[in-house]
C-alpha cells in the first residue's frame, strides 16, 4: 500500500461493547469501507468518505467518525489536500474530478452585507397580521403598460411577454436526472409544485415521471441537445439554455457511459451505456447573434408562450455579456457564481474560475440600469444560497429570484460528503443503483424540500417586514437596505453598498 | 394550401404555416422564401412542405415528422436538433446542418458546410441519416455519437476542392461516416479512425443510397461502383481514462 492510501482522511471507531453485530452498517456503506470479516464489522478507514450513512443507521449508536488527526507534518502551504491531489496525478496522470462547490475559497461576501430594518422614525411591519407580498414574475417586462378606460373598469392594453408567476422568489436549480436519481428529481419536482415554484429538468432530459410536474418544471436546453424534443419543449413551464454552470464555466460535461442506465437512456435519448459527452460550447452558438437565434428557434417552438431564459457562469466580464444575453432576447438570465455545486467537475476549474456571485449579480444589475434594459429581462442569482439571509440579500443586490441546488440537496437527506462523481451516494440522491435509489422516498424527500421553502418564505417575510417593506418587489435591487461590513472601498463600490455606519 | 413568402417577416410566415397544420393542412407550398428563419421549427406529424427559394437558418430545426423539400439552396442550421422527418435540398447546404439530429433524413444534392453532423445520436429505432452529394467543410461529425453521414463528392461545384475538409470526426464516439473514394488520414481528427467497410455497413450504404438516388434521379449502380471509405471511432468511450477521483 502506498503511503498516502495508508494514512486516510477519516477513521471509522466501533465500540465493540456496544455492537450488536446486527450488520446493518456494512449493508448501508455504499462505499465498501465495512466487511464482515472474523466475526466482526471490521473498517477499511481509505474507503471511508464520512457520508454518515452508518452513523444514522446504527441501532445501537455504536459507530462514529473522525477526521485522522493528521499523521501527515503541517505545512502552510503544502496542505494535506495539495499533497494528496499531486499524489493522486501523480499515479493517475488524469484530471482530478470534484463534486459540490468551490472549496479552495472560504469567504462569502453575503456574510459581509448587513440588512437594513426600522426603528422610531418609520414603523416596521408585522407579518402576522399584515400581508406581505412574495409573489414574483420572472420575464421581460413592458417599459410602460397602456390602460384603456370601459365604462367601470381599465382594461390592459399593452400586450405582456409570457412570465413565470413565482409564489415565492426562490427556484429549484438545474440538476439532470443522471447526475441525481429519478426519486430525487421527482421530489424536487413535487416541491416546487407544493410551493408554487419551479425545478430545472438539468440537461439530461425528462423521464417520463416527471411530466406530470412539467408546468413547474423549466426544461433546459444544454450543447448536448439530449432528451431535446418538441414534447420536451412544450412541456416545461419555461425552456432554459444552459450556456455554462458556475462550477465549471467554459467546460462540457460527461456522463460517463457506466451511469447510462435503460431509464436514463431513455430520458436522454441515447443509447444505453455510451459516454454522454456536452460539449463545452453549443455548436450553434459562436456569437451573441447566435445565442439570439437559439433563443427565437426556442420561442418559435413554443409559439411565444414560454420564457426563454439563458444560464451562464458568472466569468470576469459577465456585465458586458449580460448586455448581450438581453440584448438576445432572454427573458431571463440566470446567473451561477463561481461557488455552485455540481455532481462532477474538474477540481482545479472549480475551485480557481469565475467569480463570486454577489458581485457578478450588482454589476449586471447595475450595467442593465445603466442601459436602461433592466426591465426588459430578469436575473437569477445562484451559487451558494444558504439561507433566506443570503436569498435576501441577493434580491437587494439586484436578483428577481434566486435558485437553490445544494440546500435543496440537503433537505433530501444529502451530507456534501462530495462524492456524487462516484454514484455511489448512501441517500439515494446521487446515484442510480437501484438499491441506494430506494432509500430515498420521494414524497418524504418533497416534504422536506417544501419545509425549507415554506421556512424561508416566513423568515423573509419577517426580514422585509423589519426593514418596513411590504413587498419583495421593493427589496429588489435596493441596495440602500445593505451596508458593507469588513469589505474593502473597491468591493463597496462594485457592489454599490455603504459601509456599515455610514 | 401554398403560401407567398416574399418579404414577410419570419414569425409571421411561421404563423401562418402553423394556423394552416393547425387546420389540417398536409401540403403546403412555400413560394418566394427568402431567407426567412426557423421554418418547420417543432412541427410534428404527417406534412409535406415544399420550398422555392431559399429558407433561411435553422429550417427544420427540432422538426419531428414533416417532410420538407427545398428546390434551391438551404442556409445555416437545417435540421438542427431534428427528431425525425426528412428534409431534400435540390442545392447546397451550408453550416452546422444536422447538428444534434436524433433521427430523420437530410438528403443534399450538393454540397455542405461547415460542422455538419455535428453530436449527431442514435437512439433506438432513429438513426439520423445525412447525406451530402457534393463535398463537406472541416469538423464534419464532430463529437458524432450516432447515425450516418455519407458524402459522395459528385456535383462538386468547386471541382478542385477536395472532398472532405479537415479535423473530420473528432472525438467520435459512436455511428459512421462513409466516403466516396479515399481519404487521407490527415483528415481525421482524434478520436476516430478509418476501416473497411462490412457486409453490414454495404447493405445499409446501398439502402440508403437507393433512396437518395430516387429522390434526384441519379444512377445508383455508378455511384455503388467506386471505393467508399468508412470512417469510425476508435472508442465508444473516448474519455474514459481522462478523470480520477480525490
Ligand atoms: S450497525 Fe451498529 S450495531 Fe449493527 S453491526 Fe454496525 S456497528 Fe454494530
Ligand atoms: S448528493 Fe450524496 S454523494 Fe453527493 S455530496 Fe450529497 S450525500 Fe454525498
Amino acid at each position: 500500500m502506498e503511503m498516502y492510501s495508508s494514512v486516510p482522511e477519516f477513521r471509522v471507531i466501533i465500540d465493540r461493547q456496544a455492537c450488536r453485530l446486527c450488520k446493518r452498517c456494512i449493508e448501508n456503506c455504499s462505499f465498501g469501507a465495512l466487511e464482515w470479516r472474523d466475526n466482526k464489522v471490521k473498517a477499511f478507514d481509505d474507503r471511508c468518505v464520512a457520508c454518515q450513512r452508518c452513523v444514522s443507521m446504527c441501532p445501537e449508536d455504536a459507530i462514529a467518525l473522525r477526521r485522522t488527526p493528521s499523521a501527515m507534518s503541517a505545512h502552510p502551504i503544502w496542505t494535506e489536500n495539495a499533497r494528496r491531489d499531486v499524489f493522486t496525478q501523480s499515479r493517475t496522470g488524469a484530471i482530478l474530478l470534484a463534486s459540490t462547490g468551490n472549496e479552495l475559497h472560504e469567504r462569502v461576501i453575503f456574510d459581509n452585507l448587513l440588512l437594513d430594518a426600522c426603528q422610531v422614525t418609520n414603523p416596521a411591519i408585522d407579518p402576522l397580521r399584515e400581508p406581505i407580498e412574495l409573489r414574483t414574475y420572472i420575464g421581460r417586462k413592458p417599459r410602460f403598460v397602456e390602460l384603456e378606460e370601459l365604462d367601470d373598469s381599465l382594461k390592459l392594453k399593452t400586450e405582456l411577454s409570457p412570465a413565470l408567476r413565482l409564489e415565492i422568489p426562490i427556484m429549484i436549480a438545474q440538476m439532470s436526472y443522471g447526475a441525481i436519481s429519478l426519486e430525487a428529481h421527482e421530489a424536487l419536482a413535487r416541491a416546487a409544485v407544493m410551493r408554487g415554484t419551479t425545478m430545472g429538468s438539468g440537461e439530461g432530459g425528462l423521464h417520463k415521471k416527471l411530466y406530470p410536474y412539467a408546468d413547474h418544471i423549466i426544461v433546459q436546453v444544454a450543447s448536448g441537445r439530449f432528451g431535446v424534443h418538441p414534447a420536451y419543449l412544450e412541456a416545461g413551464a419555461a425552456v432554459e439554455i444552459k450556456i455554462g454552470q458556475g462550477a465549471k464555466p467554459g467546460i462540457g460535461g460527461h456522463l460517463p457511459g457506466t451511469k447510462i442506465t435503460e431509464e436514463i437512456s431513455e430520458a436522454r435519448m441515447i443509447p444505453v451505456g455510451a459516454d454522454a459527452i456536452s460539449p463545452a460550447p453549443h455548436h450553434d452558438i459562436y456569437s451573441i447573434e447566435d445565442l439570439a437565434q437559439l433563443v427565437n428557434s426556442l420561442k418559435e417552438a413554443t409559439r411565444y408562450k414560454k420564457p426563454v431564459l439563458v444560464k451562464i457562469a458568472a466569468v470576469h466580464n459577465v456585465a458586458a455579456i449580460s448586455s448581450g444575453i438581453c440584448r438576445a432576447g432572454a427573458d431571463a438570465i440566470v446567473i451561477d457564481g463561481f461557488r455552485a455545486g455540481t455532481g462532477a467537475t474538474p477540481k482545479v476549474i472549480r475551485d480557481n474560475v469565475g467569480i463570486p456571485i454577489e458581485l457578478a449579480l450588482a454589476s449586471v444589475d447595475q450595467r442593465l440600469r445603466e442601459e436602461g434594459i433592466r426591465n426588459e429581462t430578469s436575473i437569477i442569482a445562484s451559487g451558494t444560497i444558504r439561507n433566506s439571509g443570503d436569498v435576501a440579500k441577493a434580491i437587494a443586490l439586484g436578483a428577481d429570484a434566486v435558485k437553490i441546488g445544494t440546500a435543496a440537496l440537503i433537505a433530501l437527506g444529502c451530507t456534501v460528503c462530495k462524492r456524487c462523481y462516484t454514484g455511489k451516494c448512501a441517500w439515494g440522491i446521487a446515484t442510480q443503483d437501484p438499491r441506494l435509489r430506494s432509500r430515498l422516498d420521494p414524497v418524504e424527500g418533497a416534504q422536506h424540500v417544501s419545509n425549507l421553502l415554506l421556512a424561508w418564505s416566513i423568515e423573509l417575510k419577517e426580514i422585509l417586514g423589519a426593514a418596513g417593506i411590504n413587498s419583495i418587489e421593493s427589496l429588489r435591487g435596493n441596495r440602500d437596505r445593505l451596508r458593507g461590513y469588513g469589505l474593502d472601498h473597491t468591493m463597496l463600490e462594485i457592489l454599490g453598498v455603504q459601509p456599515a455606519g455610514s | 394550401m401554398r403560401i407567398v413568402a416574399n418579404y414577410k417577416h419570419y414569425k409571421e410566415l411561421n404563423e401562418e404555416i402553423f394556423q394552416a397544420v393547425q387546420a389540417g393542412v398536409a401540403e403546403l407550398t412555400l413560394e418566394d422564401v427568402n431567407g426567412q428563419r426557423f421554418i418547420a421549427d417543432c412541427l410534428k406529424g404527417k406534412l409535406n412542405i415544399d420550398i422555392y427559394g431559399t429558407p433561411g437558418n435553422d429550417l427544420g430545426m427540432f422538426m419531428d415528422g414533416p417532410t420538407v423539400t427545398v428546390f434551391g439552396n438551404a442556409q445555416d442550421g437545417v435540421g438542427n436538433t431534428m427528431s425525425s422527418g426528412k428534409i431534400i435540398i435540390h442545392g447546397d447546404g451550408r453550416d452546422i446542418l444536422g447538428h444534434s439530429m436524433r433521427g430523420g433524413k437530410i438528403f443534399v444534392r450538393g454540397d455542405v458546410g461547415y460542422r455538419v453532423g455535428i453530436h449527431m445520436k442514435t437512439y433506438k429505432s432513429n438513426v439520423p441519416i445525412i447525406v451530402a452529394g457534393g463535398r463537406a467543410g472541416d469538423f464534419l461529425g464532430e463529437y458524432m455519437a450516432g447515425g450516418m453521414i455519407i458524402v459522395l463528392g459528385i456535383h462538386n461545384r468547386a471541382k478542385k476542392a477536395e472532398i472532405l475538409g479537415d479535423w473530420i470526426a473528432t472525438g467520435q464516439h459512436g455511428g459512421a461516416i462513409y466516403v466516396r473514394g479515399n481519404v487521407d488520414d490527415s483528415k481525421l481528427g482524434n478520436g476516430a479512425s478509418q476501416f473497411p467497410l462490412t457486409s453490414d455497413d454495404e447493405i445499409a450504404v446501398k439502402k440508403v443510397l437507393k433512396e437518395y438516388c430516387h429522390v434526384f434521379g441519379l444512377d445508383l449502380e455508378s455511384l455503388l461502383d467506386s471505393e467508399f471509405t468508412k470512417i469510425a471511432p476508435l472508442s465508444h468511450r473516448p474519455y474514459a481514462a481522462l478523470y480520477t477521483c480525490e
